[in-house]
């Protein structure tokens, strides 16, 4: 494939080509470190494909923005840090009711509040399942290197169109802004979702019912000629609100199910050493990258260890960390918070295992080194 | 029999509405589905836009593109459909509340980048969805179940708020004159640009017995008697003036509208296709 494009580039960069190459048409955000170069590429390259950017008042603004476009028709994103993911939350839960397809990327910073805006953290993890309120499908995916930055970036918008629910780019900042070569893919090696429509001129189409064999509801645009109702309401096939218990019943549990009756589909993941490993170091996002260098180096060392690393982290890779359970003895959970994606190990390992959380939320990553000690301590 | 007005305009499935007897919304929802109407617009391209309130309700009822979106919200994600599609009416139906309190940042915004958005405020000077909080508009010294002392905050102005913002057009308007708010919101609409008309409403409900206004008809009649027409108002001394409001239209100017400024952009550098 000599004749794909090799570029050197940032994870943020990435980000857009990968978004670009998805179909993105349309942008909205507010700037905030370390994510603002998706912002300002989006700025520079949206126009030129006759796609629109546009700089909102806040983040929440942002986030309402993409809603409206993709109702209208648009792929749309909108990329943030820490304070402005915070923000963005309600309207997340809007996009998860009314199903509006949209990728929403937060390059994670270390928290809480301003904390330090230019170091790395993987603090919203949690965040990212809880932060807006309610029972709601979340689907989340977590990129290690720059070019997977590309390719995951790509898988949220195909999720997001195909599952109609906002997907979550969980970057860090060291993946954010670290530089590697990537080979970009030319677009016919790129697969594309795109959102499945009504029948133009379908009298009987309802904006929120499931055709059979189908798993979301059909999605029209804004000014295509059906006159459908969006609410963050709880609400009936037409879209209308109602009150109505079991109507609502039905909807959030169809909603939910989305996502855990398609796990298999959504949930990507991948493992290192693992045929005989005894331990295992279950990482995400940078961190995995320090961990890979750190299992390798414990494998020189004779050590049995092996590498899972989650790359969809919403939903939870709960069946292979259960299969994982009942082989090894130990997990060693490095992250750069002090502790969350662990929580949701220790759950789903429910004691049949150790599990060793390896936390940090100064701002520096975790090292090899780190991770290696922490393999010998636990042996 | 309805009228042809509400045959046209409105889902008739989802009527009655939910608001109280004698509230001031209906009034306001009927005189844009008029003005709509009147400019014949093709229905396939209005999209009606509302936030969260009483007020915002509405957009569930009218027979358009509708988006109810979250509290204070409405113009930004009527931004987003605007931008993404320019060929789409669209209209943003708020409450006084809704868009100069939790929205007030958007409404600035919205106004100051001029992007033909029609923002019609149902301004009933209270919170009526949540039982009667004062609002950004409630006069200073009324009371609200959270200003049970009486407000000591002082009135927003919005039509001067937008204005200054930057806004192309600007008007109030009430549901007593209503031949007038229908004529307002129609040069709101033909407006290129944004546009608010801000649509003195009446919440007997809480309102109105919290301040002791009387009836939903007393509540419409003081209206007829504080309002002055800007025009009239220019002629009269000052002392005539005192506790009374001015409607009509405030401004109507022409500026570069934003989504055609955007169109330039493309036009200019667009590469491919
Ligand atoms: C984020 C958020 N905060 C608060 C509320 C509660 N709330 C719903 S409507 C409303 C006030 C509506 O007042 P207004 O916009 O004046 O409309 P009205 O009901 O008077 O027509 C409030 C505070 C909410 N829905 N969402
Ligand atoms: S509470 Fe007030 S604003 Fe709401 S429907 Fe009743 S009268 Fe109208």
């Amino acid at each position: 494939m000599s004749d794909r494009k090799v570029k050197l580039m940032q994870g943020n960069e990435a980000c857009v080509e990968g978004a670009l190459a998805a179909g993105m048409k349309f942008y909205a955000g507010y700037p905030i470190t370390p994510s603002t170069e998706v912002a300002e590429l989006c700025a520079q390259k949206l126009p030129l494909i006759g796609g629109k950017f546009i700089q909102m008042e806040d983040e929440i603004a942002g986030m309402a923005a993409i809603i409206g476009s993709s109702l209208a028709g648009l792929k749309s994103m909108t990329a943030t840090s820490g304070p402005g993911f915070s923000l963005k939350q309600e309207n997340i839960g809007y996009a998860a009711l009314a199903e509006v397809p949209c990728v929403i990327v937060d390059v994670q910073r270390a928290g809480p509040s301003t904390g330090l805006p230019t170091a790395p953290s993987q603090g919203d993890i949690m965040q990212a399942k809880w932060g807006t309120h309610g029972d709601h499908p979340v689907i989340a995916l977590s990129p290690s290197s720059v070019k997977e930055t590309f390719d995951l970036t790509v898988k949220c918008f195909n999720l997001a169109e195909k599952y109609r629910t906002p997907v979550l780019l969980m970057l860090d900042e060291v993946v954010g802004h670290m530089r590697e070569k990537i080979e970009i893919p030319n677009p016919d090696e790129i697969e594309i979702y795109n959102r499945i429509k009504p029948q133009e001129g379908d009298d009987s189409y309802k904006a929120y019912r499931v055709e059979e064999k189908e798993i979301v509801p059909r999605m029209a645009a804004f000014g295509e000629g059906f006159h459908f109702h969006v609410t963050g309401l709880m609400h009936d096939e037409f879209g209308f609100p109602t009150n109505d218990t079991d109507t609502s019943d039905k909807l959030i549990r169809r909603i939910m199910a989305k996502v855990s009756d398609n796990v298999d589909d959504i949930v990507i993941y991948e493992e290192k050493y693992m045929a005989d490993a005894e331990y295992v170091v279950l990482a995400y996002g940078g961190t995995a990258r320090s961990a890979i260098s750190a299992v390798k180096k414990a494998r020189e060392m004779g050590i049995k260890v092996g590498l899972f690393r989650a790359v969809t982290i919403w939903p939870f890779p709960e069946k292979q960390i259960r299969e994982l359970a009942g082989k090894v003895k130990k997990f060693i959970v490095p992250e750069m918070n002090l502790g969350q994606y662990v929580l949701e190990v220790e759950r789903v390992v429910a004691g049949r295992a150790e599990v060793i959380s390896l936390g940090k939320a100064n701002g520096e990553v975790i090292t090899p080194d780190e991770i290696l000690s922490k393999i010998k301590e636990v042996l | 029999m309805s009228s042809q007005l509400i045959q046209n305009n409105f889902r008739m499935d989802r009527l009655p509405h939910i608001w109280c007897p004698g509230c001031g919304h209906g009034i306001v929802m009927r005189s844009l589905a008029q003005a709509i109407e009147n400019q014949g617009y093709d229905k396939k391209k209005v999209c009606v836009v509302s936030g969260i309130g009483c007020s915002s309700r509405a957009s569930g009822y009218m027979d358009f593109n509708t988006l109810h979106t979250t509290h204070g919200r409405a113009l930004a994600f009527a931004t987003g459909v605007k931008l993404a599609n320019p060929e789409l009416k669209v209209i943003v139906v708020t409450g006084d509340g809704d868009c100069s309190a939790i929205g007030g940042n958007h409404l600035i915004h919205t106004a100051r980048r001029n992007i033909d958005i029609t923002t019609i405020v149902f301004n009933n000077n209270i919170y009526g969805m949540t039982g009667g909080q004062y609002s950004p508009t409630t006069p200073t010294s009324e009371y609200g179940t959270t200003a049970p002392f009486g407000n000591i905050d002082k009135a927003f102005d919005i039509c001067k708020l937008v204005d200054a913002a930057g806004a192309t057009y600007v008007a109030r308007g009430t549901v007593y004159h209503t031949v007038q708010l229908i004529k307002l919101i129609e040069n709101a609409l033909i407006n290129n640009g944004f546009s608010l008309v801000d649509a003195i409403s009446t919440c007997p409900t809480y309102y109105g017995r919290k301040n002791k206004k009387g009836s939903a008809v007393n509540m419409l009649n003081s209206l007829k008697e504080n309002a002055v027409d800007i025009k009239a108002a220019e002629k009269l001394p000052k002392e005539k003036l005192e506790g009374k409001f001015l409607i009509g239209e405030f401004k109507n100017t022409n500026e570069p509208e934003y989504t055609e400024e955007y169109m330039k952009i493309i036009k200019k550098y667009q590469k491919e296709r």
